[in-house]
């Protein structure tokens, strides 16, 4: 009998041991981050940076405009974990991140970020949105499911991004078996029973040349001079002999491609051409190898300056051009293009297009490690020449992820128990269609919405994650911080991965000032409310 | 006109600023509510799934396309109804029948999305919903809660596309329950020490970014929210406020309730209300399926025309009840019918609308083409110039395209 009551007192201690500990610095060696600044130290690399940086030193001095000083190194932590795995870090990496030399934290968490599985997963559900639209209907959910998990195992593998692009535009298969596929089968169109090539047009220049020639589906681009009908629709019939048949996607060889004419009516047969550089398209292959060829070669500018800007956006919150997605050629040119994205572009192509080198990149420069606060007054001038960092809103999943992350200390990834990560899945879904998804273009600067709101103050997940349950953070924290000042910085750490300023500390330290058990708990638990509802929290900065 | 310049003038101010939350705003906006002799609100029963046309409101009784489909008398001479909505049948003297409406979409999601916008779905923009520009172009007469809602809505909710997300319709679920996420979950005294701590994070996060974090609206938002959150008129989507009998006369059914509380909701002056009622998909079973949700849909709209005109609300009010598209008029093997963009029916009432009429007819033979064709967005130039909004006044999308609020035709012929 004493022996039972022992055994379950031992398991209570170490239970509360554990949680304790997880407010502060594990060593267990599987949760240990590796930070390994390799990658970013060879001479090319830092060559490259330091041309990138120059351009915009340069830029700043022509403007006579003062940059901001370097953000503090945690913010900056905040924003890679952001772009890359979609959420905030935890506390636990927090913890092993100050422990680093400060000189080469930064590039190691980048490089260790690079190789996390929530790299590849995040990335690849970001570049779908791209590739294969938002939507989300039942009917394509499947195929966008598989299409992701594919991207998701080439990104972990570091496949070149030019080799992912071909495949893309021109496998043939069951989408079960080749899911590359699914990026033509994304598009199957009820009434045609088959592949919408006007679709897939728009797709290809946009997603991966960067360019809007869509207004062109329908009457010559208004814009764009050199962009006539007959161009977009060319191109279009470059998928023209693509069948789709059940779940099999195949080039027949045969048959010429027809579009109807939506202003003057009637319809046309028109064969394949490409819009621009036409000695870059291969004589051979099927005709969708042969597009894939020309919209990947080294030599088409657009491909690598497309990925470059895309990236970069998904990045920062804003892409170095205007857009993601130029409305004329000119837009893209080289005297109309910063020089930073001339510079990082040539180095993508010359690179294999090797995405983890580029996202190193741009990671390592100065701009991406500029503070988004200065202590003069910050106009849009500095903000269109990145003297300042942008502040931009974040995407739902990166709001509820790290909404999600902030509830644990301990870092939620593949190591994570099943039921957490599914938890985690759907709990980000429903919050998604909850919160509403920006359905055309994601870099839009906009407000967020009331709903989006009264979501965080009010609805169930958000709130489900502040209370004072047991192994939530919050009360972790209301049970083992060792002081009130260490139990508000612990909080502050989790969700806004910063310190409080003396001011906050003691505003919140005072508030959990001598309250001790299920009172001090919910002290904590209002203290995660407010900062889930803090402008920072739901902002990239 | 210098009413007109005064209704401009505040239609920008609801749209973009809290002007419309001073006591100045709110009652100028109601005076120049007063003057208009437009309809106010529009209510759409969305019929999810695409509605067979034949068993509803297009009912060709005798002929092979019927497969059995009766047809009924209702109150307006010479209008024929489907059996099973012979409670609508007592108010045809005040509904608008267009039995020729078409459009190129025969997919679910292309279809809501033409006859939501008026629209095709288009790669370079994103076209607002009706309610979007509805609400967008008639001033906020001091309403403190959305005025653009969505009751029990299917995946693709009406949006607010290039007009901005805050356009969006405002999503909520059967009122029998409470509104989603405007209720704390901790007693009010609580909730607001929280928002008073928050001001501690935001003035250190606005120290270096002052009017970047202005910029954000994040602030504005906020306070919007928690005003609405404490807003009377929340009550007006508690339906369990009307008596017994009114809720009886709606049926007991989600989307009766849903009818209810966007008529509730219309009083205190929300602009647009969609209320869905879905599962007209009918590829097999056709007529089971649509006898089972005529006898939701029959009294809920019945009751709506009857309680709205009781009110004397019914002139301020469009209502337009439509799905995405109709169905095959020859049953398939699974006794079934099909998707049908060809010819199907709209049904409209209150606004303005003339009442007791039909335009257009489909072939009874069960033929593509019809007498008096209507395209989709024909509705919306109708439904705009009932509630005074100039359908061809353009919209500019962010990459500099201009389009018309709506390129369809007004149906003159059933416009009072």
């Amino acid at each position: 009998m004493w022996g039972r009551n022992l055994l379950f007192l031992a398991f209570i201690l170490v239970i509360a041991l554990a949680m304790r500990a997880s407010l502060f610095p594990l060593s267990t060696a599987s949760r240990k981050v590796n930070f390994d600044p390799t990658p970013t130290e060879k001479d090319d690399f830092r060559a490259v940076v330091s041309k990138v940086d120059q351009s915009f030193r340069e830029e700043w001095a022509n403007k006579e405009l003062q940059p901001a000083a370097r953000a503090d190194d945690l913010a900056v932590a905040r924003r890679l974990s952001l772009a890359l795995t979609g959420s905030v870090p935890s506390l636990e990496e927090i913890r092993q991140f100050e422990e680093q030399p400060p000189e080469k934290r930064l590039d190691g968490w980048a490089n260790h970020l690079l190789h996390d599985r929530r790299y590849a997963d995040y990335f690849a559900g970001r570049l779908a949105r791209a590739f294969v639209g938002p939507e989300d209907g039942p009917l394509i959910a499947y195929r966008k499911r598989r299409f992701i998990a594919w991207l998701s195992d080439e990104l972990k593998q570091n496949t070149s991004y030019a080799k992912l692009v071909e495949q893309m535009i021109s496998a043939q298969g069951l989408n079960t078996d080749k899911p590359a596929v699914n990026f033509i089968a994304a598009t199957f169109d009820e009434n045609r029973k088959g592949p919408d090539a006007e679709k897939l047009a728009i797709r290809v220049t946009r997603a991966f040349l960067g360019l809007r020639i869509d207004c062109a589906q329908c009457h010559d681009h208004f814009l764009e001079p050199a962009w006539k009908q007959t161009h977009f629709q060319a191109l279009a019939a470059f998928f023209g002999q693509t069948k789709h048949s059940v779940t099999n996607i195949t080039d027949t060889n045969q048959g010429e491609y027809k579009f109807e004419d939506r202003v003057s009516g009637g319809t046309h047969q028109i064969a394949p051409a490409v819009p621009f550089l036409p000695e870059l398209l291969p004589a051979r292959g099927t005709r969708r190898e042969r597009l894939a060829s020309w919209v990947t070669d080294p030599a088409n500018k657009y491909f690598a300056r497309a990925t470059v800007n895309r990236v970069w956006a998904m990045m920062t919150g804003r892409p170095l051009l205007r857009r993601v997605e130029a409305q004329t050629l000119a837009e893209m040119s080289d005297e109309k293009i910063p020089p930073a994205l001339r510079i990082l572009a040539t180095d993508f192509a010359s690179h294999e297009h090797d995405l983890r080198r580029l996202i190193l990149l741009i990671a390592s420069t100065e701009v991406f490690r500029l503070d988004s606060a200065a202590e003069f007054d910050i106009t849009d001038a500095h903000d269109e020449i990145w003297a300042v960092f942008p502040l931009t809103r974040l995407r739902p999943e990166q709001v509820i992820g790290s909404v999600i992350q902030s509830a644990s200390v301990k870092t939620i990834n593949q190591q994570s128990h099943i039921f957490v990560r599914l938890a985690r899945y759907f709990n980000e879904k429903d919050f998604v269609k909850r919160y509403g998804d920006a359905a055309d273009d994601e870099f839009e600067r906009a407000h967020g919405t009331i709903p989006q709101r009264l979501l965080m103050m009010n609805g169930d997940l958000v709130d489900g994650k502040a209370k004072d349950e047991l192994l939530s953070a919050s009360t972790q924290i209301a049970m083992f911080a060792p002081t009130d000042a260490a139990a508000v910085e612990t909080a502050y750490l989790t969700v806004l991965t910063r310190r409080p300023t003396p001011k906050e500390s003691n505003h919140f330290a005072a508030k959990l000032a001598n309250t001790t058990g299920d009172e001090r708990k919910r002290r904590l638990a209002d203290l995660y409310w407010v900062l889930f509802n803090a402008t920072e929290q739901s902002w990239n900065h | 006109m210098p009413h007109l310049h005064r209704r401009e003038l505040l239609a920008a101010a609801g749209a973009t600023s809290l002007a419309w939350l001073t006591p100045l705003g709110t009652a100028l906006a109601r005076a120049a509510e007063k003057e208009r002799t437009a309809a106010k609100s529009v209510i759409v029963l969305w019929m999810g799934g695409g509605p067979s046309q034949l068993e509803t409101f297009d009912p060709k009784p005798g002929t092979n396309i019927a497969a059995g489909t009766k047809a009924i008398n209702t109150a307006a001479k010479g209008i024929q109804l489907a059996p099973g909505l012979e409670l609508l049948a007592d108010q045809m003297q005040h509904v608008a029948l267009v039995r020729s409406i078409w459009s190129k979409e025969g997919d679910h999601e292309r279809g809501v999305y033409t006859l939501k916008t008026g629209y095709r779905p288009d790669p370079t923009v994103t076209h607002p919903s009706l309610g979007a520009i509805v609400c967008h172009d008639l001033p906020n007469t001091g309403v403190e809660i959305p005025r653009h809602v969505s009751i029990m809505p299917d995946q693709w909710p009406a949006r607010g596309g290039v007009l901005g997300a805050q356009y969006d319709s405002f999503k909520v679920f059967d009122p029998k329950d409470k509104v989603p996420d405007v209720t704390p979950h901790v007693p009010k005294e609580r909730f607001e020490s929280r928002i008073e701590d928050l001001k501690v994070v935001e003035s250190a996060f606005a120290k270096g970014r002052g009017k970047r974090v202005d910029a954000t609206g994040h602030k504005d938002t906020m306070e919007r929210a928690h005003k609405l959150m404490s807003s009377d008129q929340l009550k007006a989507f508690d339906v369990s406020q009307e008596s017994a009998s009114v809720r009886k006369e709606y049926g007991d059914t989600p989307f009766g309730r849903g009818c209810l509380a966007a008529r509730r909701l219309i009083d205190v002056g929300v602009r647009c209300v969609e209320v869905t009622l879905g599962g007209w998909d009918s590829h097999a079973n056709n007529h089971e399926i649509t006898t089972r949700l005529k006898g939701t849909l029959d009294p809920a709209f019945a009751a709506l025309l009857r309680d709205l005109r009781q009110r004397n609300t019914l002139k301020d009010t469009v209502v337009l009840c439509v799905g995405e598209f109709g169905r095959t008029p020859h049953l398939n093997a699974l006794g079934g019918r099909d998707h049908w963009p060809h010819n199907f029916t709209a049904a409209l009432a209150g606004g303005g609308i003339k009442g007791g009429t039909v335009v257009g007819e489909s072939d009874p033979a069960g033929g593509k083409e019809s007498k008096d064709r209507r395209a989709a967005e024909d509705l919306h130039a109708t439904v705009l110039k009932a509630v005074g909004i100039d359908w061809e006044k353009t919209f500019r999308s962010p990459i500099g395209r201009t389009f018309a609020r709506s390129e369809g035709k007004p149906i003159d012929a059933i416009l009072g």
